[in-house]
């Protein structure tokens, strides 16, 4: 665990002076903090993805069919929807689904691992010619955070295919954090000494100036400097606090689980807190190709606790009505179980669940055949649906266009919002 | 996931194979350089083509009213062709050679010698692999993109001829592992299929710098290509099919309805009345190239690296010239407006009787049978490359534009920021006083193997447009500030450069400029000298450990250290 009362390598005064003498006022915090305090639908919304990496079993999760020829050992528990079933593997879940909905009959059309993970990921298929944005880097890119110090869109776990900037940037690539509430990774000085910090900046200026001469504007255009000054703000940053767990109680660290995914809940709500507007956090290991059910019980002992206390803790603090959550994968699983028990990529009727944030609670949508030999789901919902109603719930604008490196103009997203989900 | 899962024990085992035949191959020779036995360019006409280079910049820079800047100094030079051509920055075991060395042409014969050393090969595939496979993963088992990069590095040591290259990716059969560059074609593979389309428009982009892409769907927007040429196109890959037995060109086969072998035909689905339609292999241009004889596929790669098809040469020396500088010439591609063109969509050849820098570059390329080393030393050795990136224009008060128009028209050597690997590679360098190459350890060889994958992935790789330009983000300062890879450098102890300069260089003065030498390739300036000598003076210890990792830690932070100059 970090200390974070060790964590400035240069005095806050010192950053923000820094920052008010460069003329980057747009930097400078606590502008509009107040609205990190705000609850309820006065806030502005946040969006967490839960990244199931690998494709999740849908009927090993969302969707069972108990006592089918394709349903495996899986059972089915009621939940606190009278509507909706799910695995037995979810029982905490089952209590905190019914704020949540649940869409049984996602279709895409990527089998492979990173084709799927791109078009879940960005609302498009993976095109020749531009790399699109996820939609995180959308969100963050449309709805920029005044006053946050740390980044807007911020990746948690170790993420196989971490959200993109795309066209937009690498700037609005997500910040990755690989373990969650353990470290801080590089976001702490290699030196408590505070005389060598300031020794190591006072050198830097020197070789920088004597690097200037007589190449000052090709110099200031790499925005050298400033980044590092963002650095050292983020660096000294109170906000940095939200990636620290130590400071919860332990009943809440216990309710979301001691694992890396667990961690990465906890610390996403504490983000939201902050006013972070993106934030991912994966779970990988679901590629169950052989012994599918052993490894789906094995992933529902970070998911079932990480997931309910996540939502019951954004429920608690009356965040649940700005934040946005989606809990997805690349694509689903086979119906049918090969002779290694394994269930391969199967991309027509999968389930996610989707919730908060303006998202109505309690919906069950589409419906897959419970002989598995109808492909096409009931009711299919396509992925660019989803990410419109997010986009609308969100607050963005799909309609406008972007002209993107190539010069294409482009819509973030080009599909049409499924109002049944809208509250 | 599964595949990684899978995958893991296998690379383990892969790891410590690889490993085990590396140290069995390159036994401790610590006087020999590693030089690749190949094809020594030739050199005759050389000067002449890099004096018609010149000529056109320099009538440029006179009509412009320019002045170029000076030339770059000479351990600057060595900084540069270091990192354009090993991806990283000299030893300070090199530079002490190199300052030594008084025989003239001095800057030539250190670019021969660094196009001999086998770490040209390694860096260079790696480059040209991102245009020719891209950088990702793609099908397992049947797409081995290490081995492709093997391969590509072994004939960029032994100079083979490009065109040669090119026929061979495109028209290699067998297995992914034998024949490595049937990875070319397996790169592609989605679903257990060929995609004929991704086939195209990479041999397009990659060979013949045009992106056609978009006519994949509809006809391009704004160029001249349409759906029906690039169809034409993809038609040549048709036949291809790959199996057990790897890849192959299949031209019959049994249509399971009838039960009658028939020929294999290109069949598109339209995307608008979803009717199929079987498509002829055809050329949108110079259909008088392509070869009478031989697969679809060898047809293509023939009428792709016909000696009249000029976009073949202009794209590979168009993109050769970005590596060496590390971003694209806006001046080359006749676009001085945009800062960062790609080298991939590259103007029509206009009339050879006015040719222009790629047609110059391209001709001598051609007419000294494909050659990349000679290309390389052509295009290092023109008056661009030799400039100095500092200009007496580009001060406080000056014009943008101006400068800007400098950097278009090749009158300063532009800041370029390093790639991933140049900056880890210098970073790793930085940490040893000796050269690190395959004659080095294997602990530092395996050091560098490893912490370079981890630090290209927290660094963030650039992909496929690698020579856009791309302003450093938040991710990489916090790395290079703080990440534990950089600490472990600058740290004084017996093994590490700055441990071996704190207890070894003896005076302040010797102190301060070897850690110079070391990191930035050059001596400190007075000013430097004026500041940071008092911080030396009198320590020892301890103390005098921690000022020279401080020293250290500011030039990995420094903009000289990452953008090269």
């Amino acid at each position: 665990m970090e200390s974070l009362n060790h964590l400035p390598m240069f005095s806050r005064r010192d950053v923000l002076h820094t920052f008010a003498g460069l003329g980057l006022s747009f930097a400078l915090p606590g502008m509009d903090l107040l609205a990190a305090n705000k609850r309820g639908k006065e806030r502005h919304k946040s969006f967490i993805l839960l990244w199931l990496a690998g494709g999740p079993s849908q009927l090993e999760t969302w969707d069972p069919h108990p006592g089918t020829k394709i349903g495996g050992p899986s059972k089915a528990i009621p939940t606190k929807n009278p509507k909706l079933n799910i695995s037995d593997l979810y029982p905490r879940m089952a209590e905190q689904i019914n704020t949540m909905s649940v869409i049984r009959s996602m279709v895409s059309k990527e089998g492979d691992h990173e084709r799927g993970a791109y078009f879940l990921k960005t609302g498009f298929r993976p095109a020749p010619a531009l790399v699109h944005p996820s939609v995180g880097a959308i969100l963050t890119h449309e709805l920029p955070v005044p006053g946050l110090e740390i980044p807007n869109h911020i990746s948690l776990g170790n993420a196989p295919s971490p959200a993109r900037g795309g066209y937009l940037g690498a700037k609005y690539d997500a910040f990755k954090v690989f373990d969650p509430g353990l470290n801080l990774q590089n976001l702490k000085s290699g030196t408590d000494d505070k005389k060598r910090q300031k020794r190591r900046l006072a050198n830097l200026d020197v070789i920088s100036s004597s690097f200037r001469l007589g190449r000052r504007l090709q110099v200031k255009r790499t925005l050298h400097q400033q980044t590092i000054d963002r650095a050292r703000l983020m660096m000294s940053s109170e906000q940095l606090d939200a990636l620290v767990i130590k400071e919860e109680p332990q009943k809440i660290r216990d309710a979301y689980g001691d694992s890396n995914f667990g961690r990465g809940c906890l610390v996403a709500r504490r983000l939201v807190e902050t006013g972070v507007r993106a934030i991912e956090v994966t779970l990988p290991g679901f590629d169950s190709h052989a012994s599918n059910y052993g490894s789906h019980v094995e992933s529902a002992k970070s998911l079932d606790p990480a997931f309910s206390a996540l939502i019951n803790d954004l429920k608690t603090r009356d965040l649940l009505d700005s934040t946005v959550v989606l809990c997805i994968g690349e694509f689903g699983r086979t119906p049918k179980i090969n002779p290694l028990g394994g269930r391969d990529h199967w991309p027509s009727g999968f389930s996610c669940v989707v919730g908060g944030g303006g998202i109505k609670g309690g919906l069950v949508i589409g419906e897959t055949d419970p002989t598995g030999k109808k492909i096409e789901p009931a009711d299919p919902i396509e992925v660019n649906q989803l990410y419109a109603t997010i986009f609308k719930t969100m607050g963005v604008d799909i309609t406008q266009e972007t002209i993107t490196p190539i010069g294409r103009p482009m819509k973030f997203c080009d599909g049409k919002p499924i109002e049944r989900l809208l509250v | 996931m599964k595949p990684k899962l899978f995958a893991l024990p296998l690379t383990v085992a892969g790891v410590v194979v690889a490993l085990v035949t590396w140290a069995a191959q390159s036994p401790q020779m610590p006087t020999a350089l590693p030089v690749s036995a190949g094809r020594t360019p030739t050199t005759d006409g050389a000067d002449e083509t890099v004096a018609k280079l010149n000529q056109q910049f320099t009538s440029n820079w006179e009509a412009e009213g320019i002045t170029p800047a000076q030339a770059a100094d000479e351990l600057q030079m060595l900084r540069r062709l270091s990192l354009s051509l090993h991806g990283t920055i000299p030893s300070l075991e090199e530079v002490r050679q190199f300052e030594a060395d008084d025989g003239p042409d001095k800057i030539k014969r250190w670019t021969d010698r660094m196009l001999a050393d086998t770490r040209f090969g390694d860096y260079f595939a790696e480059r040209l692999a991102r245009s020719f496979v891209g950088v990702e993963g793609g099908a397992f088992i049947i797409y081995r993109r290490d081995r492709f990069v093997d391969w590509l590095s072994d004939e960029l040591n032994a100079n083979r001829p490009y065109d040669e290259l090119v026929r061979q990716m495109m028209t290699e059969e067998g297995l992914w592992t034998g024949k490595p560059a049937t990875n070319f074609v397996t790169s592609t593979i989605n679903e257990n299929e060929v995609d004929e389309n991704k086939l195209t428009a990479r041999c397009v982009r990659a060979f013949l710098g045009q992106r056609i892409d978009c006519a994949q769907c509809h006809d391009h927007p704004f160029d001249v290509w349409t759906q029906k040429q690039f169809e034409g196109l993809a038609a040549h890959f048709g036949q291809t099919q790959f199996s057990a037995v790897g890849v192959e060109n299949e031209t019959r086969e049994k249509n399971e309805e009838t039960d009658k072998e028939e020929s294999v035909e290109y069949v598109v689905e339209d995307r608008e009345t979803l009717e199929k339609r079987v498509v002829a292999p055809v050329v949108p241009f110079g259909e008088e190239w392509l070869p009478k004889s031989g697969s679809r596929r060898d047809r293509l790669a023939g009428w792709i690296t016909h000696p009249e098809n000029r976009r073949f040469e202009r794209a590979i020396v168009c993109r050769v010239w970005g590596y060496v500088f590390g971003k694209s010439s806006s001046y080359l591609v006749g676009q001085p407006y945009e800062p960062d063109p790609p080298v991939d969509d590259l103007p029509a050849p206009g009339d050879l009787s006015e040719p222009d820098v790629l047609d110059i570059l391209g001709a001598d390329f051609r007419e000294h049978g494909y050659d990349l080393k000679r290309l390389i030393q052509v295009i290092t050795a023109s008056r661009p490359f030799l400039l100095a990136s500092t200009h007496s224009e580009d001060i406080d008060g000056g014009d943008p534009e101006r400068v800007d128009q400098l950097i278009a028209q090749g009158a300063v050597f532009p800041l370029t920021r390093l790639r991933p690997e140049q900056v880890i590679g210098a970073m790793i360098q930085t940490g040893s006083i000796k050269t690190i190459d395959q004659n080095s350890h294997l602990v530092v060889r395996f050091l560098r193997f490893v912490s370079e994958n981890n630090f290209v992935k927290e660094y963030g790789d650039l992909g496929e447009d690698e020579l856009q330009e791309h302003a450093g983000t938040l991710p990489q300062a916090l790395l290079r500030m703080n990440g534990n890879f950089g600490d472990n450098i600058l740290t004084a102890n017996p093994f590490t450069a700055s441990g071996r300069i704190v207890s070894s260089a003896g005076s302040d003065e010797a102190c301060l400029d070897a850690c110079f030498l070391v990191g930035l390739s050059r001596r400190p300036t007075f000013d430097e000298r004026e500041q940071l000598l008092p911080l030396l003076k009198d320590t020892k210890g301890d103390a005098r450990k921690h000022v020279v990792e401080d020293i250290y830690w500011s030039m990995f932070n420094s903009p000289e250290f990452s953008w090269n100059h």
